[in-house]
């Protein structure tokens, strides 16, 4: 006589057809995630990654088969994209990597963790490879490329040569036409939305990626003086805090600071409309619900001060938070280090000039606070160096002030923890 | 002495992506402390070098930047005698253009300017890290930088090391780093190079101006010193002890 089974609950969602020993190595991943975010601290999310992947090495293409999933990579704004996609989508069904876990553990943890048939994950840049192939994403979105953590890359061209070789049959990338190196690789997808969003980092875009011409960039238009490549005519492009696209001009409203954000949010909403046919004012409206990103833009009362939490950790993102900060005269804490994730080598902090600090207060801390604290001085700017916690550099300043926080990721990570603990 | 320098930086859009601006800005400040003003000129890719700038500054760049770069420096006729006759530094990428010749990610060989009596070949793996280097024949202090290359420096006759490898990959012969010939100083160092040894920024600003009066930088001492107690084996106290010292 057949049995018929009762049908797991989950069977007809996105899990439909998940063997045992991919459900075992979710149920011990997901396990592991709680015991390491409880004993450890952080979102577990990476344990949980690597002991799913460990325990089933097919896992996240398994997990990943049969949802709707947007991949979002770049050298700056990706954690940012994502979470401002999460909010354009409008929905409770959309899975994301949201704690910036963006490599391979990172994402295989995140797939142990959701349901959602709808997944956002950003992705390191040098991760995307890996992970168009477990994933096999519906869109790809590609925000730029520059010079970060070259101890790790190496070099930004060859970055680029390693997406457009992966984007080579890729369904749709929604790419910003500003950037010569994600257009060169963008190209080889089978469709492009492009978005103009406009750039100010141009040091990475001088020579062509396509042909090693001349490239030449200014604020609105490039091309290669040698071959073909040039700004394709965007789809949708910002101009100020207005969203241009096809028959709609819709104002971003964002809480979160910069022209960047404005940016991020351009390909955000592009993404929500291409990826799943939201309609753009609507995936616009939402998006000031963003009021931080993994702990970025964050205010805090924290001993008697008014922190804003800002994370910078490359010339590019340098560069735009610098224009942030101009905005105002509050003291700044600067935290520094150079340990993996940064890129060892801290020799790019020349290539941007910090000389509008001069005249701010400005206190420096982090295990290369010293390779900082050298580099304004060629610039000008008086800096104190405050060894220790967050805490004790806040104290050398008067209370009640608002104060900038800016460090890049490990550093950056250790002021969130710090404050979040009190 | 003049009481005026001019420092080019040779083609930043292109040889300046390990902070070699840090390069131009420490020759800059270190002149400065000592009353000697200082300009810095860029030079675009498709302009000549200027004939009388008193000292010149080739930085590192990819693979595809480098190979303009050539193009641009060979095509300019005087930049062989133009960075013959004055002090130049000449970083990673720079050391490379001012060889005879370098090879590039294919393994295609290219024409340097030929300054330097120096072959670059390709290391097995790209090199990356911390290095120290005793320099060679200079009254300076220990060198520390930073490498990131996947360049040799094969060094023939009319070519001496910059320095003693002691720490790192440098020259990939496992003995040298770097190259001065002439009034070229040539290394494979970033960090940027003339911030972490100011000794180096000296060398090239007396060899423009004649003597300088002695300057003390805290911070810059304290930053060598961090450096090198990272990375110089000498220093590490396992090692001292097991060595006696």
């Amino acid at each position: 006589m057949a049995v018929t089974r009762p049908a797991h609950p989950r069977e007809h969602g996105p899990l439909a057809g998940v063997g045992g020993r991919v459900r075992l190595a979710r149920y011990a991943a997901r396990l592991s995630t709680v015991v390491s975010r409880t004993v450890r601290g952080g979102s577990g999310t990476v344990i949980g990654g690597r002991v799913l992947q460990a325990a089933a090495p097919a896992a996240v293409s398994t997990l990943a088969a049969g949802r709707h999933t947007t991949l979002v990579t770049g050298t700056n704004g990706k954690t940012s994209i994502a979470a401002l996609t999460v909010a354009a989508l409008g929905s409770a069904d959309v899975g994301s990597n949201r704690d910036g876990a963006n490599t391979g553990a990172g994402i295989a943890g995140t797939l142990a963790t959701t349901d959602a048939s709808r997944l956002v994950l950003e992705t390191d840049e040098g991760w995307l490879a890996w992970a168009v192939r477990e994933t096999r994403p519906e869109l790809v979105v590609l925000a730029n490329l520059s010079r970060d953590q070259l101890s790790r890359h190496h070099e930004v061209g060859a970055l680029a040569a390693g997406w457009r070789s992966v984007l080579a049959g890729a369904p749709t990338v929604v790419a910003n036409a500003d950037d010569p190196a994600v257009v060169w690789a963008a190209l080889s997808a089978r469709a492009q939305v492009w978005v103009g969003v406009g750039s100010r980092w141009h040091d990475d875009s001088q020579v062509c990626p396509s042909c090693g011409g001349r490239c030449l960039a200014d604020a609105s238009d490039w091309r290669c003086t040698s071959c073909h490549l040039r700004r394709p005519e965007p789809t949708w492009w910002l101009a100020d805090d207005v969203l241009h696209g096809p028959g709609v001009r819709i104002p971003l409203r964002l809480d979160l600071p910069g022209h960047f954000n404005r940016a991020n949010a351009a390909l955000a909403v592009v993404a929500a409309v291409t990826g799943a046919g939201v309609a753009p004012e609507d995936a616009a409206a939402r998006l000031g619900e963003v009021r931080s990103v993994a702990g970025r833009y964050e205010r805090v009362h924290y001993r008697g001060h008014d922190l804003r939490l800002l994370l910078a950790k490359n010339p590019a993102g340098w560069l735009e938070l610098l224009d942030v900060l101009a905005s105002d005269s509050r003291p700044v804490v600067l935290l520094f280090n150079a340990d993996g994730v940064d890129g060892r080598d801290p020799s790019w902090l020349y290539d941007v000039s910090f000389a509008s600090l001069r005249g701010r207060r400005v206190l420096v801390q982090g295990r290369r606070a010293t390779d900082l604290l050298v580099r304004l001085e060629l610039d000008g700017v008086e800096a104190l160096h405050v060894p220790g916690s967050l805490a004790e550099a806040v104290w050398r300043l008067p209370a009640g002030h608002e104060v900038d926080v800016v460090g890049n990721y490990t550093a950056f990570q250790r002021a969130l923890r710090e404050v979040r603990r009190a | 002495m003049p009481d005026d320098l001019t420092v080019v930086h040779v083609y930043p859009e292109l040889l300046g992506t390990y902070g070699d601006r840090g390069n131009l800005l420490a020759l800059v400040h270190r002149a400065e402390a000592r009353g000697l003003r200082c300009r810095v000129v860029e030079v675009a890719v498709d302009a000549a070098l200027p004939r009388l700038a008193d000292v010149y500054v080739v930085g590192g760049g990819e693979d595809s930047a480098q190979l303009l770069a050539a193009r641009a420096l060979l095509a300019d006729r005087q930049a062989p005698v133009v960075l013959g006759a004055h002090p130049t530094l000449a970083v990673c990428a720079g050391l490379q253009l001012l060889a005879r010749s370098f090879e590039d990610g294919q393994g295609r060989v290219h024409r340097g300017l030929g300054l330097l009596d120096v072959t670059c070949g390709r290391l097995p793996e790209r090199a990356v890290g911390e290095v120290v280097s005793e320099p060679a024949g200079l009254d300076l202090p220990t060198l520390t930088g930073y490498e990131n290359h996947s360049g040799t420096a094969e060094l023939h006759d009319g070519a001496e090391p910059l320095g003693r490898l002691v720490a790192g990959t440098g020259n990939g012969d496992g003995r040298s780093e770097g190259v001065q010939q002439g009034h070229v100083l040539a290394t494979y160092l970033h960090g940027p190079v003339l911030v972490r040894n100011p000794a180096l920024a000296d060398l090239l600003l007396t060899r423009a101006a004649g003597p300088l009066a002695p300057y003390d930088d805290p911070d810059v001492d304290r930053l060598r010193a961090e450096r090198l107690d990272a990375a110089d084996p000498r220093r590490h106290p396992t090692l001292r002890n097991l060595l006696g010292g």
